[in-house]
C-alpha cells in the first residue's frame, strides 16, 4: 500500500519540474545568495566601507592619520569630490553631502587644530574632536571606522600623542627630571612608525584609553534609527509582497483562458491591448493600495514619519505599483498554467528579493552583491524609498529610480503583450 | 438567404490537420446543427468564424463581410463549450459586463439585462455569485451573455453539455425565442436526439470536411434509406430464420428484418417466424434516425 502512494508520489514528483526546482534548487539558489552577503565566500568581494577624509588641519598627525586611513584595507577612502583623486579636495560641507546622499555612509573630519592639542587625548574640555559625520541608521559603518580611526591614530601617530601626553602630565603632575626628559627624548623616536627599532603599537590603544577624541554626528535627519529601520522593513517587504500579489492577480488571466472567459472577452469590441492595458491599470491601482496601506499601517502602529514625506512617498509608489503590475502580467502571460506561474513566480521574486534588499539591506552587503542587485527591480524601488525617507531627498533626486522603473514597466509590458499573443487568433 | 458562409476553410496545427477544405453554409432565422465525431473539427470551424482561429486558406463571410472585419464582430453571438462567466460576479453583474464590453449602455443595457434574465429564468438569483449556480443555471447565463447584444448569428458550442432535461428544454426554448425574432444559430452538440428534433438543417463534418448537410429527410435518403428496422424476441433461439431475416449476433434469440413498409410486410414477417416454431414475445419497429445517418456516414471506430 505505501509503496504504490510512494510510487505515486515519486512520479508526479519526477514529471514536475517547478516542484523540482522548488524543492531542491530554490534551496540552493538562496543558500548561496545568503552565503555570498554574509560569508563574503571570495577575496574580491571582501566589504570595503567607504569613507570620506577632510584634512581640515593638515599638521603632521592629521596627514599620518588620513594616510593610515588610506592604507587600511577595510575603508575605501576618498579625499575628493569626485573620488579617485579627482575634483576639488573634500571640505566638511562637500563630505557631509556624500553621506547624505548616500554616496558615502561615513565621512571623517580632522578638525584644525586637532595636532596641536592632540596630546589632550580628547580629554580636553577645548580641545577639538574628530567629527565622524554619518548616517547612523547604518549600525555597522560608522562603529567599524570609528575603531578603525582609534587603531589608525594610535599606530599613525604614537609619539606625536605620547609626547603631548608627557606636556599634559608636567602640566598637570609637574616637571619631568632631566634624566626623565633625556630618556623620553631617546624613546620617542623608537615609537615613530617606520622606525625598525619601534616599538610595536601598544595594544591599549584599541581600548580607546589613550585615543582621540570622536564625536559621531548623525547628518541625517534627527529622528530614531528605529524608525529609520521601520521604513526600510515597509518598503522591502511592501515591494516584494507587492511582487508576489501583483503576480497572483495576474494570473486571473490564466483562469480566464482555461474558463474561455478571455475568448469570449476578446471575441467583443476589446482587444489584446486593450484587455492587458484594463488589468495593468487595476493591478497598479491595486498595488497603490496594497503599498499605501503598508505605510499607513507603519504610520499607525510603528510611528512611521509617513506624513512628511508624502509627496515622494506617492511618486515612488506610482511607479512601484506600476513596474510591479507590469512584471506580474508578463510572468502570467510567460505561464502556461496557474502552477507553473505559482511556481515560477516564487522562484524570481524570492531570488530579486534577496538580491535586491527586501530581505536585507543592500547597504550592508558586498559591493560585488550590491551591483548585482541593481539587475532587480527591488534595489531600484527601494533605494527610491530610501532616497525619501532615510535621505529626504526632494522628487528631483529621484529621477534615477524613476526613469529605470518607467524602463522596466515599459519592458514588462512590452513582454506580456509580446508573450500574449499566442491568446490571439491562432 | 445564407447568412455566414465558409469555403474552402483549411487548417492545420503541426502536423495535425483540423480543417481540410470545410464548406458550409447557414441561412437566415434557422437553427443549424453541426455534429461530427471528437477531433473532426468543430470547434475549430466555430472558432474560425468567431475569428479566434486564423484559416491557412479558405473564406469565411458574414453577410457578405469577412469575418476579420471589426465590423462584423456586433452581428456575431459566441457561446462557447466553457462557463465562460466570471464566478465571483453575480448574474447581473455577468450579464452588465458582458453588455458592456459589446457595446451596450445606459438604458437598453438595463433593459437587455433583464430581458436576459427572465429569459434564462435566473430572476430570482440575479443578485447571488455565479458560483453556487447548478450547471444548468449556469449555462443558461453563458448563452445570454453571449446574445445579449442582439446579435443576427450566434455561435453554440455544445450548449446543453452537462445539463438536467428541465435545463436543456428551457435552453432550447431560449433558442426556438431567438429564431423566431429571426437569429441564425450553429450549435455543435453530440446529443442526436437533440438535434434531431429541434435543429433546421444537419451538417456532418469528419477529418475537417463537411460530409453531408440537408435536412434529417434528405441526409436519410442519401445514406441509410427510408426502410424502417424490425427487431423481434423470440423465446428460443431459431436455427434457421426466414428469408430477410438475420439472427443478431449478440444474442440468437434477436431477429432483425429491413422493411420498406411496415403494414404491409409485418404481418408477412411475423407469420414466417412463428411458422418455425418459436413465439414472439416482442416486437420493435424503428424508422431511420440521425444516429443511424451519423453512424452510417462517420462509423462505428473509436477516434480518440
Amino acid at each position: 500500500m505505501i509503496a504504490t502512494l510512494l510510487k505515486i508520489s515519486w512520479t508526479n514528483l519526477k514529471r514536475d519540474r517547478v516542484a523540482q526546482m522548488l524543492a531542491f534548487l530554490l534551496p540552493i539558489i538562496f543558500f548561496s545568495i545568503f552565503a555570498s552577503v554574509f560569508g563574503n565566500q571570495s577575496g574580491n568581494s571582501t566589504p570595503r566601507i567607504r569613507v570620506a577624509v577632510v584634512d581640515e588641519d593638515g599638521s603632521d598627525l592629521s596627514r599620518r592619520i588620513v594616510a593610515g586611513l588610506q592604507a587600511e584595507k577595510g575603508l575605501r577612502t576618498r579625499t575628493t569630490v569626485d573620488g579617485d583623486g579627482k575634483g576639488p579636495v573634500l571640505d566638511r560641507t562637500s563630505a557631509e553631502k556624500l553621506v547624505r546622499d548616500g554616496d558615502v555612509p561615513v565621512a571623517v573630519v580632522l578638525p584644525r587644530g586637532l595636532g596641536a592639542t592632540a596630546a589632550a587625548f580628547g580629554s580636553a574640555a577645548d580641545a577639538p574632536r574628530v567629527q565622524l559625520l554619518a548616517d547612523v541608521s547604518d549600525r555597522v559603518a560608522p562603529q567599524m571606522v570609528y575603531g578603525l580611526l582609534q587603531k589608525v591614530a594610535m599606530t599613525s601617530a604614537p609619539d606625536i600623542l605620547m609626547q603631548g601626553g608627557i606636556s599634559q602630565f608636567e602640566r598637570y603632575a609637574g616637571s619631568l627630571t632631566p634624566e626623565q626628559r633625556s630618556a623620553v627624548k631617546a624613546w620617542l623616536p623608537r615609537l615613530k612608525p617606520g622606525n625598525s627599532d619601534a616599538a610595536p603599537a601598544s595594544t591599549t590603544a584599541s581600548n580607546g584609553v589613550f585615543g582621540i577624541g570622536v564625536d559621531t554626528v548623525d547628518v541625517m535627519r534627527s529622528k530614531d534609527n528605529r524608525e529609520s529601520l521601520i521604513s526600510f522593513y515597509a518598503a522591502g517587504i511592501g515591494v516584494m509582497f507587492l511582487l508576489f500579489s501583483m503576480s497572483g492577480a495576474s494570473g486571473a488571466l490564466l483562469d480566464e483562458v482555461d474558463s474561455g472567459t478571455l475568448d469570449r472577452v476578446l471575441s467583443t469590441r476589446v482587444g489584446m491591448s486593450g484587455l492587458l492595458a484594463g488589468k495593468w491599470t487595476f493591478l497598479s491601482l491595486m498595488g497603490i493600495g496594497q503599498l499605501t496601506l503598508m505605510f499607513i499601517w507603519g504610520r499607525i502602529v510603528f510611528g512611521l514619519d509617513l506624513f512628511h514625506h508624502l509627496p515622494g512617498f506617492f511618486v515612488m509608489t506610482a511607479f512601484t505599483a506600476a513596474a510591479a503590475a507590469g512584471f506580474g502580467l508578463m510572468l502570467a502571460t510567460a505561464a502556461r498554467t496557474r502552477a507553473q506561474l505559482s511556481g515560477m513566480s516564487t522562484i524570481i521574486i524570492l531570488i530579486m528579493s534577496s538580491l535586491g534588499g527586501s530581505m536585507f539591506p543592500r547597504f550592508l552587503m558586498s559591493e560585488t552583491m550590491q551591483k548585482m542587485g541593481l539587475v532587480t527591480f527591488n534595489a531600484w524601488a527601494l533605494d527610491g524609498y530610501l532616497k525619501v525617507f532615510w535621505r529626504n531627498a526632494p522628487i528631483v533626486a529621484l529621477w534615477p529610480q524613476l526613469l529605470v522603473l518607467t524602463c522596466l514597466t515599459i519592458v514588462f509590458l512590452s513582454a506580456a503583450r509580446m508573450l500574449a499573443r499566442r491568446w490571439e487568433a491562432s | 438567404m445564407d447568412v455566414l458562409t465558409i469555403t474552402g476553410a483549411r487548417k492545420r496545427f503541426g502536423d495535425v490537420i483540423a480543417l481540410d477544405g470545410a464548406d458550409l453554409s447557414l441561412r437566415g432565422a434557422e437553427l443549424l446543427a453541426l455534429l461530427g465525431p471528437n477531433g473532426a473539427g468543430k470547434t475549430t470551424l466555430i472558432r474560425a468564424i468567431a475569428g479566434r482561429v486564423r484559416l491557412d486558406s479558405g473564406e469565411i463571410r458574414l453577410f457578405g463581410t469577412p469575418v476579420d472585419d471589426r465590423r462584423t464582430r456586433p452581428e456575431l453571438g459566441i457561446v462557447p463549450q466553457e462557463l465562460a462567466v466570471y464566478p465571483l460576479l453575480t448574474a447581473r453583474e455577468n450579464l452588465q459586463a458582458f453588455g458592456r464590453l459589446q457595446g451596450l449602455s445606459g438604458r437598453d443595457l438595463t433593459a437587455q439585462v433583464k430581458w436576459a434574465l427572465a429569459v434564462t429564468a435566473l430572476e430570482d438569483r440575479a443578485d447571488e455569485p455565479v458560483k453556487g449556480f447548478s450547471g444548468g443555471m449556469k449555462r443558461r447565463l453563458n448563452i445570454a451573455c453571449g446574445v445579449l447584444h442582439r446579435p443576427r448569428v450566434v455561435l453554440l458550442d455544445e450548449p446543453t453539455v452537462g445539463v438536467d432535461p428541465q435545463s436543456r428544454e428551457r435552453i432550447y426554448d431560449m433558442l426556438a425565442e431567438l429564431t423566431s425574432a429571426g437569429v441564425s444559430l450553429l450549435l455543435t452538440t453530440h446529443h442526436l436526439e437533440e438535434a434531431e428534433a429541434r435543429c433546421t438543417r444537419t451538417v456532418i463534418i469528419d477529418h475537417g470536411r463537411v460530409i453531408a448537410a440537408g435536412t434529417l429527410p434528405e441526409l436519410v435518403d442519401r445514406t441509410v434509406g427510408r426502410h424502417r428496422l424490425v427487431t423481434f424476441r423470440v423465446n428460443e433461439p431459431v436455427s434457421r430464420p426466414p428469408r430477410g431475416v438475420d439472427i443478431a449476433p449478440e444474442d440468437r434469440r434477436l431477429l432483425r428484418a429491413r422493411v420498406s413498409n411496415v403494414a404491409q410486410d409485418l404481418p408477412a414477417l411475423l407469420a414466417a417466424i412463428g411458422s418455425q416454431g418459436a413465439e414472439i414475445e416482442d416486437v420493435e419497429v424503428r424508422g431511420p434516425s440521425l444516429q443511424s445517418v451519423f453512424i452510417h456516414l462517420t462509423g462505428r471506430e473509436l477516434r480518440e
